[in-house]
């Protein structure tokens, strides 16, 4: 990247960016984004810092909105809730905290944690921990490392904050979920505490930088009257695998889960994708195309928007591309977090197969 | 008998209906003044067909006043915005992401106060009435006129935002206009304060409205009740509109598309209305238009209004026609048509032109457009067909056979058949279907909450849902035995406990004429 910080003029696209990689997950990205730009316009620019620029004893920690989005676009995110929580670790730590960084790549989660960086005057990371968005707090690769979101910090609006010392990272989960109901099922959380050094190890480099790339490169196709799907394609690596309209979308009520299952029939076949909060499985025919952990991202036809699984609606023409995730999360151990199983799927994962592995 | 008047930025249309039956149909020139305008439409209607004030038992209105009024920014009241929510909240404040020049057009003064809910209906704090009193003060020494009041996750508990209402009541006077969030919009905090920050901003100007369209109809000897029409094609009577401005915006589109139901008895269909300058393409589902699921945008300000879902295509009846490409609009003569046209002695060929020289429409002189090939007129119709046949067919939601109805003045540029639509219809008085809409609408009730759903109690928590909107519906004056449930959609909110579902449900029934 030619720009090293991040002003209030990059949010719409970094935004835009953040819900390709957020796989249908992570929300509606207005009110992350608006928040980031008041911030930016309040406290000025925020440096970026690529991965290999770290020093090994910088002290990184990630921010993240936890709850629902739908709660959020009510009851408004402030940002003393997202210092707090950063600030209730830094209390606890001789070592004050240097960077700040996103824990995943998607939605709301990718804007938070610049407005957090603006407002505590500190750098933010080129990365985050996951390459796309997941909907769990122990899905990010730095689990597969052995580094804890232990301590973890919750805030609310309120002024309360709470501060988790668990054994792992899916207890973790289990009870800062409680906890963030109990405080309104929109709070602010901040954890996963490391080096410069187990940084550079366990995230996932130049993806911020990469939001706001793609949500470019959608702008500047669409300006030049270049089509903006192929454009977003190209960039990600990714393949199409579907284009078509969407002829059914059945939702379920199930445990805080937005489940379904989406059909969009195109020329030949029928494609039905499976979701939870993300788009997890892709099939055609009984085939399956696509599966988690690798990104499955569904386009509006013309316009290259992409649609969040709760935007989902009969009738809407879409385009599905297929994207490879980082390759740690096909993995045994990364598999065992985010593979097709965990989410309840009786399927062997499906990669990508990639344009230049077609012939 | 009931009128049906729609007064547009350039034409006001009218006309007398008995029942489903057009008596007479007018079209006139906009006034400045409002009410001119529609007592000239009066005047021709009785000119057409004689009835007296007696006879008339309803009249409805669709007007674009109020939407001019913003984009325009002018006539607009000094508003300030007060919400509920602190400690929540607080960087986004209200107007955050408005254009200057409307916020500085109606004062703009945003004021936070402790209040507000959580989603499960816990306070996040109680309210504090003197806080509210001070804010309240505030705005009177700072000239407010109109307040705007709303509170986080009101839908779900209105409690607060009447309780502030009374408060701010109390401080500034009974003839400051307020306005409550919670009886304009839906979920989504940011959204429905806008709109009701615009609601705010148009008071004034309703009551002038209505006391002028008001004085117009009564001078004609009228005394049947005035409603005007809604965003969502439902009518709302006279005092209703003096609360609730802002829910005229859309009802230019949606009475042209009801009106087109109405005169081709068709309730699910696409509606081509051509104008113009643009040609709009909607969905009738149930007699009422499929409304759009994604916020929408008025003179820049983010609103979650429930707006009718239309595809506007650059196609009218004075559209440029490229003569290399045969492609038509999206530029446009616009009102300039009967100067600028061919067939008016102007210099740009347009549309009408084409269909002129197509020989499929007389209008001013055919023998200007003598000289332009048959052939090429013919690819640009068929062109002009593929075009709308297309956006159509994006509209629709399945790929079963679908009728299409077309009206509006512009409608002669289309083929006599479209690609992929075999059914067509043109109704009869399809140039005034705007009117006839107005005159043919319905009243309804709305609602849009966030429940937890007991999977074991579920149909009986739904069924409480739709009969709260028929309950509304009823209040809102539909006569009981007509009303029936025309729209109803359920989707689980992810992350939230205790299987929380936002259930929207809407009913409608026939106007229950009183008196």
């Amino acid at each position: 990247m030619s720009s090293l910080t991040i002003g209030a003029a990059d949010m719409e696209e970094l935004a835009r960016g953040a819900a390709i990689l957020g796989s249908g997950g992570g929300g509606d990205p207005y009110i992350g984004a608006l928040l980031a730009r008041q911030a930016l316009q309040q406290h000025g620019p925020v440096s970026i810092v690529g991965l290999p620029e770290l020093d090994d004893d910088d002290v990184l920690v990630a921010v993240a909105m936890m709850g629902a989005p739908t709660v959020m676009i009510e009851k408004l995110p402030g940002l003393a809730e997202i210092v707090a929580p950063i600030e209730a670790l830094a209390a606890g730590s001789e070592h004050p905290v240097t960077h700040v960084v996103s824990a995943e790549a998607g939605g709301i989660n990718s804007t938070i944690p610049v407005a957090a960086a603006a407002a505590l005057g500190v750098p933010l990371v080129d990365a985050d921990g996951m390459g796309r968005a997941f909907p769990e707090l122990q899905m990010v690769l730095p689990t597969l490392y052995g580094i804890t979101a232990s301590p973890l910090a919750i805030a609310d609006e309120k002024g309360n904050t709470v501060v988790l010392r668990t054994i792992d990272n899916v207890w973790t989960e289990r009870i800062a979920r409680v906890v963030a109901i109990e405080m309104g099922t929109s709070v602010m959380i901040s954890g996963f505490r490391m080096t410069g050094r187990q940084a550079k190890e366990c995230l996932v480099g130049g993806s911020l930088t990469l939001c706001r790339e793609l949500g470019r490169t959608i702008r500047v196709a669409r300006e030049e009257k270049r089509d903006p799907v192929a454009a977003a394609a190209e960039r990600l690596g990714a393949r199409q695998i579907h284009e078509g309209k969407i002829i059914d979308v059945e939702r379920k009520t199930a445990s805080g889960f937005a489940r379904g299952r989406a059909q969009i029939a195109g020329a030949d076949s029928t494609m039905e994708i499976a979701f939870q909060n993300e788009y997890l499985v892709a099939s055609s025919g009984g085939v399956v195309l696509a599966t988690t952990p690798d990104l499955i991202i569904v386009f509006e036809h013309e316009t290259g928007e992409p649609i969040t699984t709760e935007g989902l609606r009969y009738g809407q023409r879409v385009r599905v591309l297929a994207a490879p995730a980082d390759p740690r999360w096909h993995t045994e151990g990364g598999l065992a977090l985010v593979g097709p199983r965990y989410f309840g799927y009786d399927i062997d994962p499906v990669r990508v197969r990639l344009p230049a592995e077609e012939a | 008998m009931r009128i049906g008047i729609d007064v547009g930025g350039t034409n006001t249309d009218a006309v007398l209906m008995e029942g489903a039956r057009v008596l007479a149909s007018v079209k006139q020139a906009t006034s400045e003044d409002v009410t001119s305008g529609i007592i000239a439409a009066l005047d021709a209607l009785q000119r057409e067909h004689p009835f007296s004030g007696a006879e008339i038992s309803a009249v409805m209105i669709g007007t674009t006043h109020f939407v001019n009024a913003l984009v325009e920014a002018r006539r607009l009241a000094p508003t300030a915005a007060l919400r509920l929510g602190l400690p929540a909240t607080r960087a986004l404040p209200p107007f955050v992401d408005w254009p200057d020049v409307i916020r500085e057009a109606i004062g703009g003064r945003a004021y936070l106060a402790h209040g507000g809910f959580e989603f499960d209906g816990r306070p996040i704090s109680p309210i504090d009435p003197d806080e509210i009193r001070r804010h309240a003060a505030d705005m009177v020494a700072h000239g407010v006129r109109s307040v705007a009041i709303s509170s986080v996750f009101s839908p779900i508990n209105d409690e607060q935002e009447r309780l502030a209402a009374e408060l701010v009541t109390a401080e500034m006077g009974p003839d400051v206009a307020i306005s409550l969030s919670h009886e304009i919009g839906r979920i989504g905090l940011l959204e429905r304060e806008n709109a009701t920050i615009i609601n705010a901003a148009l008071r004034e100007l309703a009551v002038e409205i209505v006391d002028g369209l008001a004085s117009a109809i009564r001078s004609h000897g009228i005394s049947a009740p005035i409603y005007l029409s809604q965003n969502d094609g439902t009518l709302m009577d006279e005092s209703f509109v003096r609360r609730y401005p802002v829910a005229t915006f859309a009802s230019g589109p949606t009475n042209s598309m009801r009106g087109a139901a109405a005169t081709s008895g068709l309730g699910d269909c696409a509606v081509v209305d051509v104008g113009g300058t643009t040609t709009d393409v909607g969905l009738l589902v149930n007699g009422f238009p499929r409304e759009a699921t994604t916020e929408v945008s008025v003179a820049g300000i983010r609103t979650n209004f429930r707006m009718p879902d239309v595809l506007s295509l650059g196609i009218g009846g004075g559209s440029h026609v490229d003569t290399a490409s045969r492609e038509v609009g999206p530029k446009s003569v616009g009102f300039r048509l009967t100067e600028r046209a061919l067939v008016f002695g102007g210099d740009t060929l347009t549309a009408t032109d084409i269909v002129v020289a197509a020989g499929r429409a007389d209008i001013g002189d055919a023998s200007r457009v003598a000289g332009i090939d048959k052939d090429f007129a013919k690819a640009v119709i068929n062109r002009i067909g593929e075009r709308v046949s297309e956006a159509v067919d994006r509209m629709r939601t399945s790929s079963d056979p679908m009728p299409v109805v077309v009206v509006g003045g512009g409608s002669i540029l289309l083929p006599d058949v479209l690609p992929l639509f075999p059914e067509l219809h043109r109704p009869e008085n399809f140039a005034v279907a705007n009117a006839i809409g107005a005159a043919i609408a319905k009243v309804g009730g709305e609602v849009d909450k966030i429940l937890a759903v007991d999977p074991n109690r579920r149909e009986a928590i739904l069924d409480e849902v739709r009969q709260e909107a028929v309950d509304k519906a009823i209040a809102a004056g539909a006569l009981p035995s007509t009303v029936e449930l025309v729209d109803f959609d359920e989707v689980p909110v992810p992350y939230l406990p205790g299987n929380a579902t936002r259930v929207r449900a809407k009913a409608v029934g026939d106007l229950e004429v009183r008196g």
